[in-house]
This record gives C-alpha cells, sequence and structure tokens, in this order.
C-alpha cells in the first residue's frame, strides 16, 4: 500500500507546477476570455457583468447595413482572408528562403555550424519592434533601397514600397525565417549523409538525390517550421501597423482595436476565440495531412 | 527525496505567488507623486522644480493612448497618483466613479483659470479635474511641396486632394479625429444616429483612401520634416515642432470644422499620495508652472498670465497661438451616444477591411 502511494505522491509533485502553470497561464484566461465573450457590452470599456448576450458572435458574422437591411458582415471576413493569405505568402516565402539555408548550414563543418546558428538567432537580441522600424528605413520613399536604386539610374522616381501589403509581407518573413530554418536545419543535421552518398554512387542526379532522399527526410522540420510561422504570422499586430502604415487590418489589429478605441471588450473576447479556433483547425488539418501523407510514404 | 520534492515544489509555488502578488500591489515610497502621462508630455524642468519647491519626489510613466490608460485604471492597477486624460476619458471616469473628488475650483489658483475652462463637459463644476493643456486637429503643409505653394483652409484638400498630391496624404490613426473631420466636412453632425449619414462619411473616406499614403499617430513630426509627404492631418503642437526645424511649414485650421481638445490633470480614487497630488493640481494651474508645461509640449494652456512666461516662438506661432479670427471654426468635444459610436466603428472598420 505504502510502496504504491508513494511514487504516486511522486508524480502529482513532480506535474503539479506544470499542471498549475497551464491552469494559471492558459486555461483560467481562455475560460475567462469565453466568459467576457458572452457578457454585455460597457460601451465606456470593460463588459456589464451578468448580463448575457451572443450579440459578439452574431456581429462576426452578420451586421445591420448602413442602409437598416441584415446580411452577411463582409469586412471583417476580408481582414481574416487577408490575414490567412499574408500568413500563407509568409510562409511559403520563408520555406523557399529557409530551406537552402538550412541545407547549406547543415553541410557546413562542425565549428561553422555553431557561427551560422548563432548568426541565424542573431536578430532575436534586438526588439521586434526596432526590426520592424529598421524595414522602415529601408523602405521608404527616400530610404536605402529607393536611395540606391534611383542613385544607379534603375528608376526615376521612388517605388512605392512602404505602407503596402507587400511591405507587410516582407516584414513578416524577416521577422519569422528564423522559426523556418531552425527546425529544417535540426532535421536535416540527422540525416546520415551516407545515404546521400549511397543516392550518388546509384547514379542519382543531384537534384534527384535532393528530392528522393534530402526532401522527404527534411519533411518533419519543413511541416514544424511552417506551423512556427503560420501561427504567429496569423496573429501579428506589430507589423501591419508599422509597415501596412495603417491602411489594412489583419486580426491582430482588429482585436486590438475592439479593446482600444471601439471599446467593444465582449466582441473582442470573442475574436480571439475565432483566431484561437482557426489556429486549431489549421493545426489539426496539417497533422492529418502529414500523418496520412507519412503513412502513404511508407 | 519525497521531501526534496515536496520543498522544492512549495518554492515553487512560493515564488509564483511573489511574482503575481508583485502585480497585484505596488508600493509608494511617503514623500513620492507618481504621474501618468502620454509620453514627451510633461516638462522634465518642472519635475525638479516640484521637487525643489515641496520635497516631494516625481516619477513618471508613459501610456501610448487614452485607452491604455483606461484600461489599466479599469483593471484597478496602477497606483498613481495624477492622470492626463482627454475629455472623453474624462467623461468615462468620471460616470465611473473612478477619480478622486479634489474640488479642483475651491482650490486657490482656480482663479488663474480663463474663463472657457472652468467648467467642461463631464466634469462641470470642476470637481475632479484642472484643465492641462489644449490644442486643435488640423493639418500641416509645406508650401515647397504643393502646387502653387498654397493650399485652401478646407478639408477639401485632405479629402479630395489636388492631382499632384493623390497618394501623398498622411492621416492621423485616430478613429475619431478622422470621423470628426469627415464630418465636418460633409456638414453631417458628428453624434449622428442616421446610418445613411454615416454611409455618407464612409463615402468620402472611402473615396479618399486610395489618395493616403498612410494611417499614423506617430512620426508625425519627423515625416513632415523629412518632407516624406507634403500634407499631413496633425495635432497643432506636432506643428509647432516641425516648424521649429522647417520654418514656413504651414498649419491650417479647416474652415468646415477645427476639433479643439482638452486634457486635464486629474486624481485616481485610490492614488497613495493624495495630500501631494492636491498641492500639485493647485500648483499646475500657476502661470508660471503652465507657461513652463506649454515651452515644452508647444500646446497651448488655460491660465491666464501665462503668457508672460511663455517662449517667444510659441507666441508668435499661430498654430499655437489661435488667431480670434478662428474662434469659429473650433469644435468643441461632444458626448456622442452609444448609437452613434457604433457607427462610426462600423465606418471605421469597413474603412480597414
Amino acid at each position: 500500500m505504502r510502496a504504491s502511494t508513494r511514487p504516486l505522491m511522486f508524480r502529482i509533485l513532480l506535474i503539479g507546477p506544470a499542471a498549475l502553470a497551464i491552469c494559471i497561464f492558459m486555461v483560467i484566461p481562455l475560460m475567462l476570455m469565453a466568459w467576457i465573450s458572452i457578457q454585455g457590452r460597457d460601451y465606456s470599456g470593460g463588459v456589464i457583468w451578468g448580463q448575457f448576450s451572443f450579440d459578439a458572435y452574431t456581429r462576426l458574422f452578420f451586421e445591420r447595413e448602413l442602409d437598416g437591411t441584415i446580411a452577411l458582415n463582409l469586412s471583417y471576413f476580408k481582414i481574416i482572408l487577408r490575414s490567412i493569405w499574408l500568413s500563407a505568402l509568409t510562409m511559403t516565402i520563408s520555406l523557399i528562403v529557409g530551406f537552402p539555408v538550412a541545407l547549406f548550414m547543415a553541410t557546413r563543418s562542425q565549428r561553422w555550424r555553431a557561427v551560422l546558428i548563432f548568426m541565424v538567432t542573431l536578430p532575436f537580441w534586438t526588439n521586434l519592434l526596432v526590426r520592424n522600424y529598421a524595414w522602415i528605413l529601408l523602405l521608404r520613399d527616400h530610404g536605402t533601397i529607393n536611395n540606391t536604386l534611383l542613385w544607379l539610374g534603375v528608376i526615376s522616381e521612388p517605388l512605392p514600397l512602404l505602407h503596402t501589403q507587400l511591405a507587410v509581407a516582407i516584414g513578416l518573413t524577416y521577422s519569422f525565417m528564423p522559426f523556418m530554418v531552425l527546425p529544417i536545419y535540426s532535421s536535416l543535421e540527422k540525416i546520415d549523409f551516407r545515404l546521400v552518398e549511397a543516392s550518388f554512387d546509384l547514379y542519382a542526379s543531384r537534384w534527384h538525390t535532393l528530392k528522393r532522399v534530402i526532401f522527404p527526410l527534411a519533411v518533419p522540420g519543413m511541416v514544424a517550421g511552417c506551423i512556427l510561422v503560420f501561427v504567429p504570422s496569423l496573429g501579428s499586430y506589430v507589423t501591419p501597423e508599422l509597415l501596412g502604415g495603417g491602411k489594412t487590418l489583419m486580426i491582430g489589429n482588429l482585436i486590438g482595436l475592439q479593446f482600444g478605441a471601439a471599446r467593444n471588450w465582449p466582441f473582442g473576447a470573442a475574436l480571439g476565440l475565432f483566431l484561437l479556433l482557426l489556429v486549431m483547425i489549421a493545426l489539426t488539418s496539417y497533422a492529418r495531412s502529414y500523418r496520412t501523407n507519412a503513412q502513404v510514404g511508407k | 527525496m519525497s521531501n526534496q520534492y515536496k520543498r522544492k515544489t512549495i518554492k515553487l509555488l512560493a515564488t509564483t505567488a511573489l511574482i503575481l502578488g508583485g502585480f497585484a500591489g505596488s508600493a509608494s515610497a511617503e514623500g513620492e507623486l507618481r504621474l501618468y502621462n502620454w509620453s514627451n508630455y510633461f516638462a522634465p524642468a518642472l519635475i525638479e522644480k516640484f521637487e525643489k519647491e515641496t520635497g516631494t519626489k516625481i516619477t513618471v510613466d508613459n501610456y501610448a493612448s487614452e485607452d491604455d490608460l483606461l484600461a489599466k485604471l479599469q483593471a484597478g492597477g496602477g497606483g498613481y497618483d495624477v492622470i492626463f486624460p482627454g475629455t472623453t476619458t474624462l467623461g468615462i471616469m468620471v460616470d465611473k466613479g473612478m477619480l478622486a473628488k479634489i474640488d479642483v475650483s475651491q482650490m486657490e489658483n482656480f482663479k488663474n483659470l480663463l474663463p472657457a475652462f472652468t467648467s467642461i463637459a463631464g466634469d462641470e463644476k470642476r470637481e475632479y479635474s484642472a484643465p492641462y493643456m489644449w490644442g486643435t486637429t488640423g493639418f500641416t503643409y509645406d508650401p515647397a511641396m504643393v502646387p502653387g505653394g498654397k493650399l485652401e483652409e478646407s478639408w477639401k484638400e485632405i479629402f479630395e486632394p489636388q492631382e499632384e498630391l493623390k497618394g501623398k496624404i498622411a492621416m492621423l490613426n485616430e478613429m475619431s479625429d478622422v470621423w470628426n473631420a469627415a464630418a465636418y466636412y460633409t456638414g453631417i453632425d458628428k453624434c449622428t444616429e442616421d446610418p445613411a449619414e454615416a454611409q455618407k462619411i464612409l463615402d468620402v473616406l472611402m473615396a479618399q483612401k486610395p489618395f493616403v499614403k498612410l494611417y499614423s499617430n506617430d512620426g508625425t513630426i519627423d515625416r513632415m520634416v523629412a518632407g516624406e509627404v507634403p500634407v499631413h492631418m496633425q495635432w497643432n503642437g506636432a506643428a509647432h515642432r516641425v516648424k521649429a526645424k522647417k520654418a514656413d511649414v504651414v498649419y491650417v485650421y479647416p474652415k468646415e470644422g477645427t476639433t479643439f481638445w482638452t486634457d486635464v490633470i486629474a486624481v485616481p480614487k485610490d492614488a497613495p499620495n493624495m495630500e501631494a497630488a492636491k498641492v500639485f493640481v493647485n500648483w499646475m494651474m500657476s502661470p508660471e508652472v503652465a507657461a513652463e508645461a506649454s515651452n515644452y509640449t508647444g500646446y497651448s494652456n488655460a491660465v491666464n498670465g501665462s503668457g508672460a512666461f511663455l517662449k517667444e516662438d510659441l507666441k508668435a506661432d499661430p498654430a499655437v497661438n489661435t488667431p480670434a479670427e478662428y474662434d469659429e471654426r473650433l469644435r468643441a468635444f461632444k458626448a456622442c451616444s452609444p448609437a452613434s459610436k457604433d457607427l462610426r466603428e462600423k465606418v471605421w472598420t469597413k474603412l480597414k477591411s
């Protein structure tokens, strides 16, 4: 009896702190968010506790048009679609650029690898806000890029680079690129390069070796990288605000607006939950397709 | 073994509790006054002056928007003694009983105030607040960068820009300021509850959007000084600071209506150092102090007799020292109904989607 309760105690004590942390920092805030999303709206900020209302959710899908008719709410959908599109774009560019970088890193000598990893993580030493401001300096009308092109005579008028969706995509890609490179690197690093040699011995071309040997082995890293880039892009706030020039919102900005100027906390909470739902759908579908692919691969 | 784990767990729990506890209460030392204000909006010289005169030490924290201020106070955090909300926020705070009744109208220096500021929407009897700075929201342009070197004194230049200025207009990213300007321009009441009228405002803003380079509240001064945009919807104090570096820039009070706003000094209900806060509020209404505050911020104050202590360039700048002929263009703050706020927010979201 005694012998069996002691390990149980151990287990509880060991799990305790983690469970407590998850409870305090995740479960309780989420419950609070869900609760706030169904409370009445206080127009001066906050909610009217105890007054139930599902307005926040109907608002997400339907709206009373300015002319009084009720219609599907397209403005929020546009913002949500734009967020998904920009995040997918960010993810794709990161993958296309990140994979060769990771491959390059993984094929260097041990000492070089350490240096390269250090260089990839170096931008994290600077605050995200500062990094975004740096892009403003590069992209603006009389910024580094435009001035160089003008000086070279490639263009005669500054290109409108800043305050566009392109600028947002560039900023997001730059911010989240390391999240793509590092997981791919770690899966490439584990590859037994004798397999590559074997492939060459069997007269496979470089391209074939990449496609048939290296690529499949790097899939777990690429999936992890895609998730790590897509998810934070979807909820990003600073980059669209600064580089997008406030002309186009992403979900993060829309949520921020509800807790700020619009003072609609229930709707902000509902949007937050909706974002969470989107992310979860994306993740499960990823996991599903990945699993089926893996099985087919066998 | 198990004891060791237990002890570790308890330690962990204790640390967590300590950290959490740290958020809840922030102790304030005796003789310290904690201000919560916009950044770059309080003269460092005044901090020294107050410390020298009263022996009370001042610390200043900054917020990025009044919504942050409100949210922080609503969440019960802070432990601040003096705050500087604008008119909208003041009304909400008074309604919700978040401010201490410090009877400003009974204070010694209250007599110094300009008559227009002895009462304010939301705090008509001046029980809770004293005026801090006031200013206007118009637009600024650089004559060297606009066709003909001159623009009309009208929102038209912003909302329906001339061919050469299309795509170069910078707007403030402030829902109420943009809405108000469009409402003045279309001649619609800014507190309208009529969806058809809101639609008209949206039409103006949507038609303007392709010509807008960006919406932003940050860096408006640098943007004008660097010549990145020829025209910027701007607050007048910022316009004054642009002029310090680019003298011929013009600040326009649009004839259709120019929002005129006031920021106040108030004390949260649970201020740790209430007595010092009252002394501070009274002190801020003395002419010399108010002038010092204006000299730093570039905005006007509401204290009679402060003019004598103002810097020359402030007195000479029509952006700050509003010429009397523009008085009728100024539009004061109005508290709009929830229905109207809803429309405004809908228009803003549609504009940005």
